[in-house]
């Protein structure tokens, strides 16, 4: 039944990444994207990667169509004819790329082998182990926010930058300072009764969950990212409905900024915590007196600081993509 | 046994929601597509969850019921601006 | 053994509507007809799935989370639908004929 299963999942993916190439208009892309995302996070289910199809959930599915739609709203909607100006040439890239990429494949173990490279080196440590050394039931938050904290922290940065590379292109020029509440509120004369009172029904539950899984991450799939987005989600939906000054009164852009290097800011003192101590960066060790406790206030420290970079940031680029379209209009 | 059946029947509408989507004819056709796709997928991890027997994937059928609708209204929003940046343009 | 009955029907239900609506999807010829199609079925089809998995379940987390996911997307489906219909009539989608061939008749006063 699984295997069945995979093989419709697999095909259907196949098929929309077909799709997504041979469509031309650009809301039809961002649609058939989402489609992509839901049909890999099924298939990381099937897997038993639950934290992995959590984030494609949040991410694929959720936020980023919704950015892509963000930006097809700044940018128009049609993709430019001229697109594949040199099409020749670019098969010829593509090929060889995917020539070399199946060459590479052919190296490596097959599917699930117990003798694979991936779980001889330090799979196996972890998977023994990390119950005890860290008292947390999910390995995957303990392999990523304990024995991999480097990691992690990179990826954080990673988002940071993002942020900060967003804020200087998009709000550059008169609109200094990022988005600040310039237009309008969303027009009055159609003002979606049905969606806003809906929503802010929704809207509570959302952030509710984003907590749930900040804290719950642990025990079960989720962690800082994931609840960093649904947290996003929910106030962008606000923004969406209520428009950019009204969500600008709740929380105010220069806040956003603030806590979106705030974020990276307790992860890294967490770190330079422990050197301080004459500990290596990111040993947790120094936070309690019994490691176990010291490895779970460790990991719920920085799983916050990653929750707190995670939605600040997404909240910065609907700002600055907000305002762009929202004077643009007026 | 019935459950079974409807993953069968899922993956059926999932099949017919992604021929949608590839067809159109127009790009409402294809969100209304994404969104069946979106609900289908809430019901495809809950109902795959009992086959496995783990309750934790309820989870992310969560999460996608909360945010599927999200890029539903991303796209009427926009819809609205650009009639108010082009109000000729009357085409799907 | 009777609560094993109960909820093979449910699932029963739901996958047929989830089918029909499916079929009105693809099959219809005009924009509104299929938004009709598949908003109409996917309230009572999500209900009757989730219900029948629920009285599979025998404690009471994930009892309350499919509670919970049913309520969600009691809530969501039928707005996004909404939303969406607005959105195409907005962008100036009118309903067509079964064909898909002629623009119905406008009540007075829209255009």
């Amino acid at each position: 039944m699984e295997l069945a299963v995979n093989i419709v999942l697999l095909s259907l993916l196949v098929t929309t990444a077909a799709a997504l190439v041979l469509v031309r208009g650009l809301l039809a892309s961002i649609m058939l994207t989402s489609i992509y995302g839901l049909l890999s996070a099924s298939f990381f289910v099937i897997m038993d990667a639950v934290d992995v199809a959590f984030t494609e959930a949040a991410v694929g599915a959720g936020v980023s169509p919704l950015l892509l739609l963000l930006s097809v709203a700044v940018i128009g909607r049609h993709e430019a004819r001229n697109a594949g100006a040199r099409p020749l040439f670019a098969v010829l890239l593509v090929g060889i790329t995917g020539a070399l990429l199946i060459v590479g494949t052919l190296d490596m173990p097959a599917f699930g082998r117990a003798d694979a490279p991936a779980h001889l080196h330090v799979a196996p440590r972890y998977l023994l182990l990390s119950g005890e050394e860290t008292g947390i039931p999910n390995v995957v938050t303990s392999v990523l926010a304990s024995y991999r904290a480097y990691d992690t922290l990179g990826e954080v940065i990673v988002i940071f930058t993002a942020g900060v590379a967003v804020i200087l292109i998009l709000a550059s020029g008169t609109h200094r300072g990022s988005a600040r509440p310039h237009s309008a509120p969303v027009d009055t004369k159609d003002p979606h009764t049905i969606l806003q009172v809906v929503s802010k029904t929704m809207i509570p539950f959302m952030l509710l969950f984003a907590f749930y899984v900040q804290f719950h991450g642990d025990y079960g799939p989720g962690g800082g990212f994931q609840a960093g987005v649904i947290f996003a989600s929910g106030i962008i939906l606000y923004g969406l409905l209520y428009g950019l000054p009204a969500i600008c009164r709740v929380i105010r852009p220069p806040v956003v900024e603030l806590c979106s290097a705030l974020g990276v800011l307790v992860y890294g003192v967490t770190g330079i915590l422990s050197m301080l101590q004459g500990r290596p960066f990111l040993d947790y060790s120094v936070l309690a007196d019994d490691p176990i406790r010291a490895q779970q206030i460790g990991i719920m420290v920085i799983e916050l600081g990653v929750g707190i970079t995670v939605a600040s940031v997404l909240i910065v680029i609907y700002y600055a993509f907000a305002n762009q379209f929202e004077t643009n209009g007026n | 046994m019935t459950l079974q059946l409807t993953v069968i029947t899922l993956l059926v509408v999932m099949l017919i929601a992604l021929w949608r989507a590839c067809i159109g004819p127009n790009v409402f056709d294809r969100v209304l597509a994404a969104n069946l796709f979106g609900t289908k997928t809430v019901l495809l991890i809950a109902a795959i969850s009992y086959l496995h027997g783990s309750p934790d994937f309820l989870d992310i059928a969560l999460v996608y019921a909360l945010i599927n609708y999200i890029s539903v209204v991303g796209v009427l929003r926009i819809t609205e601006l650009r009639n108010e940046h082009a109000p000729g343009d009357r085409r799907g | 053994m009777m609560l094993d009955w109960v909820s093979g029907v449910l699932l029963l239900v739901g996958s047929f509507l989830l089918l029909t609506g499916a079929l009105g999807f693809l099959r219809f010829a005009d924009f509104y007809a299929r938004i009709h199609a598949c908003g109409v079925t996917e309230t009572l089809a999500t209900s009757c799935i989730l219900l029948g998995l629920l009285i599979q379940s025998d404690s009471a987390v994930p009892q309350f989370k499919l509670l919970l996911i049913l309520l969600f997307v009691l809530l969501s489906s039928p707005t996004s639908s909404h939303a969406l219909a607005k959105a195409a009539w907005n962008a100036g989608v009118r309903p067509r004929d079964n064909r898909g061939k002629q623009p119905l008749p406008l009540p007075p006063g829209e255009h």
